[in-house]
């Protein structure tokens, strides 16, 4: 009998092309998701080098990071021009090196245009026990379906396009099990900031992250995508989730997924991959799922994570000096004074977005909060951004879209918008966002800006009563 | 890539924890289609402070940065390391990495040295003053008051940045066994192929 192995083991078996004298493998990629921020000096690397895309059909590129969230068609239909040059420059260089290498490409107008990490599962591109990689870091979202999924940089982007490969040591494995049932107003994204704050944005630097127990598996496939994008917040460089009957309803009957006989081969070897009993992994973190709350950040870390019932914590009740001072630094950043109530901290833009909560479920979430209410007078911008124009044809499909402009919330067209704030979607300086993104970091959202995480509820609750809110006082 | 062995100057004794990449370079800087120029962005909401590190006479054009844990943690944005080698950074020294700052890093001729919090703390102090020794072949950090650091790497990369080597000519060689590899995937798993 063969030794039990995780479900990350066995996925990273069945890619490895050579194994050199050292841990290193040469390992297949069975996916490869493109954009336009880092991919164009890649392209140029071929270029130059007389290099060309290996495997053109397992390569989709789209853009997502700074194409602007209002409207891209005229009346009459006609592309309206982006304003930003600049902006302009790198969608046009993806659309030329698209074609120019044979690659698939969604364009910016296209109806299934979307944060790629939105789109690769939608469009059943991304599919269980696949490696997936990206030139962007939370290509870990994938492992939400079951796939090893990881950001790369650039050079890695040109490594992939020229030989469908990666140069990778093993990781480390960790397991992070969330058991039992999660209260009303606690999401997917509320499991994932407190982990984070359990683990610490370092915890899981060197590992891959499996998110076991009762608590993920009642998660949909929408959750668990939020949980997995979060994983390298907590410093791995992915995270997965074992593919079950939930994955695969989902993925069926999507457009790049298996049909027919091929489906039913994939579904078996899908069920094959699930961690074997008795496998174990280098780092174990239980979590009670009755421990989590609605959850807010208040610094400058994703790991500063505090229950909405909670307060701006006191630099010097960190144990660690080093965190005492980034605590310290966070909250002069942050405009905030320790033992403040996170209820009473007012916010002025509310963001409902980005590729960890911008599918239906999330809109839903928010949109049933928001359903009947207004914003609140000091809430001076407040957009929902959907993950995809298929995302954003199925709210308005259920009237998602009135609900949330009824309340005085803008309903925008689907890209990484007010996230990273690339494209003119911006937090002004000194100003706070509730927003569903998923960093928290310094000059994120724009020069300045002050980001509280939360989910699409809470975020939905803070634009109706003007300040970080327990969405549960609202739910009643 | 512009090999790497030994590298001596001063050290910037930066220090921080947790120093993602989008304050390394923040994301209005990756608008870019090239790799040039980036420094300029590097570090930029620090550097708007007059008296910053980055630009004070002893420390602009420093070749080493001494920072402290999960440096370069967050973004996978490459546009960190370019940064970096623009203002002129071979080294890092930090006790931890994010895994993929660490693979950008090298892929650009610069050189993540990891060491224990103890030593980053000695060498804070003297690059406060005086310069560092950074040695690739033998993987030391040594100052000049006998203070002498041994660091870990894998040999791979210690290759790639001792010889300058372009990664992808290296796999190339590989062609046979990615094509055998490939060839094999078909035919155990037909339906791995994207459906449309």
């Amino acid at each position: 009998m063969t030794r039990p192995r995780t479900l990350y083991e066995k996925i990273w078996d069945a890619h490895v092309v050579e194994q050199r004298p050292d841990a290193t493998c040469l390992i297949f990629i069975d996916r490869h998701l493109v954009h336009e921020v880092t991919s164009p000096q890649a392209f140029a690397g071929l270029r130059a080098t007389g290099r060309t895309v290996r495997r053109p059909d397992l390569t989709l590129a789209v853009p997502d990071h700074n194409v602007p969230t209002t409207a891209r068609l005229d009346a009459a239909g006609g592309r309206l021009p982006i304003a930003d040059a600049e902006s302009a420059a790198q969608l046009a260089a993806l659309e030329k090196n698209a074609p120019e290498f044979g690659i698939r490409y969604i364009d910016a107008v296209a109806p299934e245009q979307g944060i790629v990490h939105v789109v690769g599962p939608e469009q059943g591109f991304s599919l269980p026990g696949t490696t997936i990689v990206c030139g962007d870091s939370h290509t870990a979202c994938h492992g939400g379906i079951g796939a090893l999924a990881f950001g790369i940089g650039t050079s890695e982007v040109e490594h992939v396009l020229a030989t469908q490969t990666l140069l990778l040591q093993p990781s480390k494995t960790m397991e992070v099990r969330v058991e039992g049932e999660v209260g009303p107003g606690v999401s997917a994204k509320d499991i994932i900031l407190h982990i984070t704050g359990v683990i610490g944005a370092a915890g899981g630097t060197g590992h891959v992250i499996e998110y076991t127990g009762s608590a993920i598996r009642a998660l949909s496939v929408e959750g668990r995508l939020t949980v997995s994008n979060m994983a390298i917040e907590g410093g791995a460089r992915a995270g997965l989730i074992a593919p079950d009957e939930t994955t695969f309803a989902y993925i069926k009957g999507r457009p790049y997924a298996p049909k027919g006989a091929d489906w039913d081969a994939a579904v078996a070897y899908w069920k094959s991959l699930a961690t074997d009993p008795g496998a174990t992994y280098d780092k174990t973190v239980v979590i009670d799922a009755a421990d989590i709350a609605p959850s807010v950040t208040w610094g400058t870390s994703p790991e500063d994570v505090v229950p909405i019932t909670g307060i701006v914590p006191d630099p010097a009740s960190f144990a660690d000096p080093s965190k005492q001072a980034a605590a310290a630094k966070s909250l002069a950043y942050m405009g905030l004074e320790p033992g403040t109530r996170m209820q009473d901290v007012p916010v002025e833009n509310i963001f409902i977005g980005s590729c960890t909560n911008s599918r239906i479920e999330d809109l839903r979430a928010a949109a049933a909060v928001i359903k009947g209410r207004h914003k609140a007078d000091n809430v001076k911008w407040a957009i929902v951004v959907p993950g995809s124009g298929l995302v954003k044809a199925q709210a308005e499909a259920e009237g998602l879209d009135r609900i949330f402009t009824d309340a005085g919330l803008e309903w925008r067209e689907p890209g990484c918008s007010a996230c990273l704030a690339m494209n003119p979607d911006k937090v002004p300086a000194g100003e706070r966002c509730a927003s569903t993104s998923n960093r928290n970091f310094v000059g994120r959202q724009g020069p300045g800006a002050r980001t509280h995480l939360v989910s699409p509820a809470m975020a939905a609750a803070a634009a109706v009563t003007g300040k970080l809110t327990d969405v549960r006082e609202l739910m009643a | 890539m512009t090999p790497l062995d030994k590298v001596e100057g001063r050290a910037i004794p930066f220090g921080l924890k947790n120093v993602d990449t989008d304050v390394i370079i923040p994301a209005h800087w990756l608008k870019t289609t090239t790799r040039e120029g980036m420094g300029r962005g590097a570090f930029e909401s620090l550097r708007a402070d007059p008296d910053n590190l980055f630009d004070s006479a002893d420390f602009k054009g420093a070749p080493i940065l001494i920072a402290g844990d999960n440096f370069g943690c967050g973004s996978s944005r490459e546009h960190a390391a370019w940064a970096l080698g623009d203002l002129g950074i071979r080294v890092v020294i930090a006790p931890s990495y994010s895994d993929i700052f660490s693979g950008n890093a090298v892929k650009n001729g610069i050189l993540p040295v990891v060491l224990p919090q103890s030593a980053i703390d000695r060498l804070m102090e003297v690059a406060a003053t005086d310069p560092v020794f950074v040695d690739l072949e033998h993987q030391t950090v040594t100052t000049q008051f006998q203070d002498r650091f041994s660091f870990e790497i894998d040999p791979f990369r210690k290759m790639c940045l001792l010889e300058g080597l372009d990664e992808i000519s290296l796999t190339e060689k590989s062609d046979a066994a990615i094509g055998a590899y490939e060839k094999a995937l078909d035919a155990d798993r037909p339906w791995m192929r994207p459906a449309a």
